[in-house]
């Protein structure tokens, strides 16, 4: 396996060069939202300077060269997390639309009043308000999946949960707060035993670990371009092709019709029956770019990279007095024999509190020292109070952090216990 | 940066005014701030028309704290009409300090936490 060089990866980077408060930027809040390398930065512009028109319509050159440049990235985003068939690869403008797709066309479809949605407790809200809005909408009932105190999933509340009327499954590949890496294999497996069809909402995973939906297995896979250093605006929701081709169009309109008669219409095929209106054309060229990028330095050694600084930020984070990490230790294992990362795990998404310090005030001193770091509820508010937690800081790191960054972290922690408690 | 962590918003940090809660408070109001949890409660307590005493509660970070805390000395003494003619450039004078927007959330909080009440008063008399 290839190991990764982030001090040479980072020189891809321009935005890494630059100072924040005086300070080098120490960018820690890429569960967020990623940082992009020159080539994504120039396939968008060159795009621009050079083969922009609209797609899937034109019959003239320019947009024949655009439709082929944004076909082409849905085969590089198929190849890139194995899907067998690139009609399943459609482009939505974040993981939240991806979601919303699903429980708007398949959910109205094919959840009734009686039926069971399982979710689990460590949902981003992205993979729970549009579960919660289907089931009161319907009459269907909405399950959690318990996390325990050490942030994994209580397996077995899962099986419980799915003697029963269950419809889908919907979880986090990857917690947004906990960091913690769901079996997510074995989890769709007892799904389909049980007659349902698993979501994973890959957000967090898709960028950080090589990600294999025949593998998985899932029916339904949603994960967002801006977080693997592509742009915004420009995602994916895999979907199987057969369940695609059944389910109702999402959003209507333009591009995604055969056949428009006064009063009826008939759909395109897939993926573009998913894609209404002018897609985010520029943004899909620049994902392709990412994919390519990624690609190249190589999704084991990206996830290696991270095994390893996590280890070394749990580690240095353990020295301070004060400060508390939220979520499993690091390599801690699911309960699976499955070989990692399938197995479970954890990834660098490492939430935080220090005790005394509002995490805004320690993300303030932090932003000082240019160190950059998320403080709040992270869009998962239910999970927050089932750790009886009120917010928390929240550092993730990328294929560019480095441990001198991790060092920095640290050094601004006890800068911020020394001006808000003294000593 | 830091000077957003003036030496007299640590005071009233570490050692906030009026902490507390009122028994039969004449206004009495409690708002989050959804994004990072912040909890702030009201109690204030009037006389011949004016505040005679204001407590506040709850948790919040070094700027929400700060902020009820200067409140809860700022408004004592002032009639309803004045409660109901601070402004946030008020919040933003007491505290000293100009906030960007996403601070400006948890400074503001103490302030909407009096307006909400002030509301609820009118409602109710």
């Amino acid at each position: 396996m290839t190991t990764l060089n982030p001090d040479v990866l980072r020189a891809d980077f321009p935005i890494l060069a630059r100072e924040v408060n005086g300070k080098p930027l120490a960018y820690l809040d890429n569960a967020a939202s990623t940082q992009h390398p020159r080539v994504v930065i120039e396939a968008v512009a060159e795009f621009y300077r050079a083969h922009y028109a609209n797609v899937r319509r034109g019959l003239y050159t320019l947009s024949e060269e655009a439709t082929a440049t944004y076909e082409e990235a849905r085969d590089k985003v198929a190849a890139f997390i194995h899907a067998p068939d690139r009609r399943g690869v459609i482009f939505t403008r974040n993981t939240t639309e991806g979601i919303n797709l699903v429980a708007y066309a398949w959910g109205r479809a094919n959840v009734e009043r009686g039926d069971r949605i399982v979710v689990t407790e460590m949902e981003h809200h992205s993979n729970l308000v549009p579960w919660q809005l289907l089931a009161r909408e319907v009459g269907a009932e909405l399950a959690f999946v318990s996390v325990t105190g050490d942030g994994v999933l209580d397996l077995e509340s899962l099986d419980r949960l799915l003697k029963g009327p269950v419809k889908l499954v919907a979880f986090t590949h990857l917690s947004n707060v906990l960091g913690t890496l769901n079996p997510a294999q074995e989890i769709v497996a007892r799904a389909h035993a049980a007659g349902a069809l698993a979501l994973v909402d890959a957000a967090q995973s898709v960028p950080r670990l090589p990600v294999d939906v025949r593998a998985l297995d899932c029916d339904f896979l949603a994960f967002s371009g801006h977080k693997m250093c592509g742009p915004t605006g420009a995602s994916v929701l895999y979907g199987r092709p057969a369940l695609l081709e059944e389910m109702p169009p999402f959003l209507t309109g333009g591009g995604m019709i055969r056949r428009v008669g006064r009063t009826e219409a008939s759909w395109d095929d897939l993926p573009w029956k998913f894609e209404a209106g002018t897609p985010a054309i520029a943004e899909v060229v620049g994902l392709g770019a990412a994919v390519d990028y990624l690609s190249a330095v190589g999704m084991e050694a990206v996830w290696a990279h991270e095994q390893d600084l996590t280890a070394y930020a749990l580690e240095r984070l353990a020295e301070v007095p004060g400060v508390c990490v939220i979520g499993p230790p690091a390599q801690a294992g699911g309960r699976s024999s499955l070989p990692p990362p399938h197995a479970g795990g954890r990834g660098g998404v490492i939430a935080f509190i220090v005790e005394s310090i509002h995490p805004h005030d320690l993300a303030q001193v932090l932003d000082g020292e240019g160190v950059a770091i998320r403080a709040g509820l992270h869009c998962a508010q239910p999970l927050h109070e089932r750790l009886g937690l009120m917010a928390t800081a929240r550092a993730s790191v990328y294929l560019y952090n480095t441990r001198q960054e991790i060092d920095r972290l640290v050094e601004g922690i006890r800068t911020a216990q020394r001006l808000f408690l003294g000593g | 940066m830091e000077s957003l962590y003036r030496e007299h918003i640590l005071d009233h940090y570490r050692h906030p005014r009026n902490q507390g809660t009122l028994d039969d408070a004449d206004i009495s109001y409690q708002l989050d701030n959804e994004v990072c949890g912040d909890v702030v409660r009201l109690d204030v307590r009037l006389q011949d028309g004016r505040v005679s005493e204001a407590k506040f509660s709850g948790h919040g970070c070094v700027i929400s704290t700060a902020s009820a805390s200067m409140l809860t000395e700022e408004i004592l003494g002032k009639t309803v009409d004045e409660l109901k003619a601070l402004r946030d450039e008020d919040v933003f004078k007491m505290l000293g300090i100009t906030l960007q927007p996403v601070r400006a959330r948890c400074g503001l909080l103490p302030l909407r936490v009096l307006q909400g009440g002030l509301a609820h008063l009118e409602e109710t008399s």
